[in-house]
């Protein structure tokens, strides 16, 4: 029973990073249309960054802080590229992300090299009814239930969270109206290089992440962001959780070589079963 | 002395790709005037309006726009996951205003509406806070495409009401795209029109409505 609840805990805990990663997904498509290949690697940008700035001395905190920003950097740049020239459709920006994934490559291992790096977290675990989990974890799960509230609270009581929704409900009447919509779009992108970024520091103690590991990242994310059919966060959360859980289990009962098959193969039944269930005709409700 | 213009367009020319939209247009709006513009399916009028709004950039002439203008689109064009406060306030973008109590002071019903999705609202409530979205931005003139598009009489004559109060009241200048040309020449004191992109006529709206060839196309036959 309490490898049940530790695996429980601590497939919660990746399910969060993943839902990091989702989210900034999410944020990209509602805002912009595009799906962004190119979110797995703000992750690993940050990770990468983080661990290096730990190793020259940096403290935490400010390291990670670090990173995240530069994570957003990557996001603003991503988005400059995809969508900074008007015109372009929603098609050619997403080839234009998976390319800025493929440079992103060749810029990581000049700057890091091809081998794994790790970083350290928070140490020691705690015990919660008989389960140990680790301090880390439980970092995880705090900051990614204060990210999914403050993503909340931002698009759905702020003036400018309102606009970004704005230019994805209809982005030509965001025009009628004055707002930017490039601009909208880059500030999206920004954002989610951040929550992209979040998840990398997070992540990276957890297991050591190389350039290469985008992918890992991206089609745990994608999974779950289609899950919450590219635009619903907290649908979105929801998958990723049990993507987590599912994978952690999987992994803790002895399959660990098809953890990501197994995951995949869940979610590939429930989006069934919920396609199935809902109106071929449907207007999305945020 | 003529009121200075808030509207003046001289020679625009707007093309899509190889397809010229609008061929050499001139027109001017003066200060608190109605004017209204008229002209078949695919003349031109909504492209004219897109222009005005800055949405379109011209292949040659000039658009000078004095003051503020605000559009309201064809086809209402809302966000339709938003609330209607939510739409409101978005109308304030450019003006800085947030709060759409002035706005619901002239249009009471939508103060109603506040709290619903505008995507599932009526055509006739759903043109209504367009137009509200519209005043949000404090215009001093205000491009109407289309007021009377798919909505009964009754709904389009309250709206009618609403633009001409707020032409009197405030001096709110106001350029009507229409199809339904009795209701413009009655609301309008001058009009335009348009056909494949060219102004054919222009001039005070009892003079067209008395000129027979407008009458015939646009009127149905000689209005009494
Ligand atoms: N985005 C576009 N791309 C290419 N051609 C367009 C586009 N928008 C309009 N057109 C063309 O430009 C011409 C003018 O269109 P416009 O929408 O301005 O006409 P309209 O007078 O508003 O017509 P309606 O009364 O049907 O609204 C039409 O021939 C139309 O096919
Ligand atoms: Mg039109």
């Amino acid at each position: 029973m309490s490898a049940f609840l530790t695996y429980l805990l601590n497939g919660l805990a990746v399910g969060c990073a993943i839902a990091l990663i989702a989210s900034g997904l999410v944020v990209i498509h509602r805002v912009t249309g595009v799906v962004n290949f190119a979110q797995g690697t703000f992750a690993v940008v940050a990770g990468l960054c983080a661990s290096s700035l730990l190793g020259l001395g940096l403290p935490h905190g400010a390291s990670e802080l670090a990173a995240v920003l530069a994570a957003a950097v990557a996001g603003l740049l991503t988005g400059l590229a995809a969508v900074g020239r008007p015109g372009t459709t929603p098609l050619s920006s997403l080839i234009v992300t998976l390319g800025v994934g493929v440079l992103a490559y060749a810029v990581e291992i000049v700057l890091w090299g091809d081998q794994p790096r790790s970083a350290p977290g928070l140490a020691g675990s705690v015990t919660v009814a008989g389960a140990r989990i680790q301090t880390q974890h439980l970092l995880v799960i705090a900051v990614t239930a204060v990210a999914f509230a403050a993503l909340a609270l931002f698009f759905g009581r702020t003036y400018l969270g309102k606009a970004l929704t704005a230019c994805a409900s209809n982005p030509y009447a965001a025009r009628v109206v004055g707002i930017d919509v490039r601009r909208m779009g880059l500030l999206a992108f920004a954002l989610g290089g951040l929550l992209g970024g979040l998840a990398g520091v997070l992540v990276t103690p957890m297991r050591p992440i190389s350039f290469d590991s985008d992918v890992t990242l991206i089609v745990n994310g994608f999974a779950a962001a289609v899950f919450g059919a590219l635009t619903r966060p907290v649908i979105t959360l929801a998958g990723a959780l049990l993507l987590g859980v599912a994978e952690t289990m999987a992994a803790g009962y002895g399959y660990g070589s098809h953890q990501l098959e197994i995951a995949l193969g869940l979610m590939l039944v429930v989006m069934i079963v919920q396609a199935g269930r809902r109106p071929a005709i449907s207007q999305e409700p945020t | 002395m003529t009121p200075a213009p808030v509207v003046e367009v001289t020679d625009l020319v707007v093309a899509y790709g190889a397809a010229t939209a609008l061929d050499r247009v001139t027109l001017s709006v003066a200060e608190g005037e109605m004017v209204a513009l008229l002209g078949p399916n695919g003349a031109g009028k909504s492209t004219l309006a897109n222009a005005l709004a800055g949405l379109l950039r011209p292949a040659s002439g000039t658009v000078t726009v004095r003051g503020r203008l605000a559009l309201i689109p064809e086809g209402r064009q809302l966000f339709p996951d938003l609330s209607v406060a939510d739409n409101l306030a978005l109308g304030g973008w450019r003006s800085g205003v947030r709060d759409p109590s002035a706005v619901y002071d002239v249009l009471p019903r939508l103060a109603e509406l506040a709290d619903r999705r505008a995507g599932v609202l009526s055509g006739g409530e759903q043109q209504m806070v367009a137009f509200g979205r519209a005043l949000m931005s404090r215009p001093d003139v205000l491009v109407v495409d289309e007021l009377s598009l798919g909505l009964a009489p009754n709904v389009t004559a309250g709206l009618a009401r609403h633009l001409a109060e707020l032409n009197r009241a405030r001096g709110l200048a106001v350029l009507l795209i229409e199809q339904n040309a009795r209701l413009a020449f009655e609301l309008c004191r001058r009009a335009y029109v348009l056909e494949s992109g060219r102004l054919v006529t222009e001039g005070e709206s009892a003079a067209l409505a008395g000129d027979p060839r407008v009458a015939g196309a646009y009127l149905g036959g000689a209005i009494t």
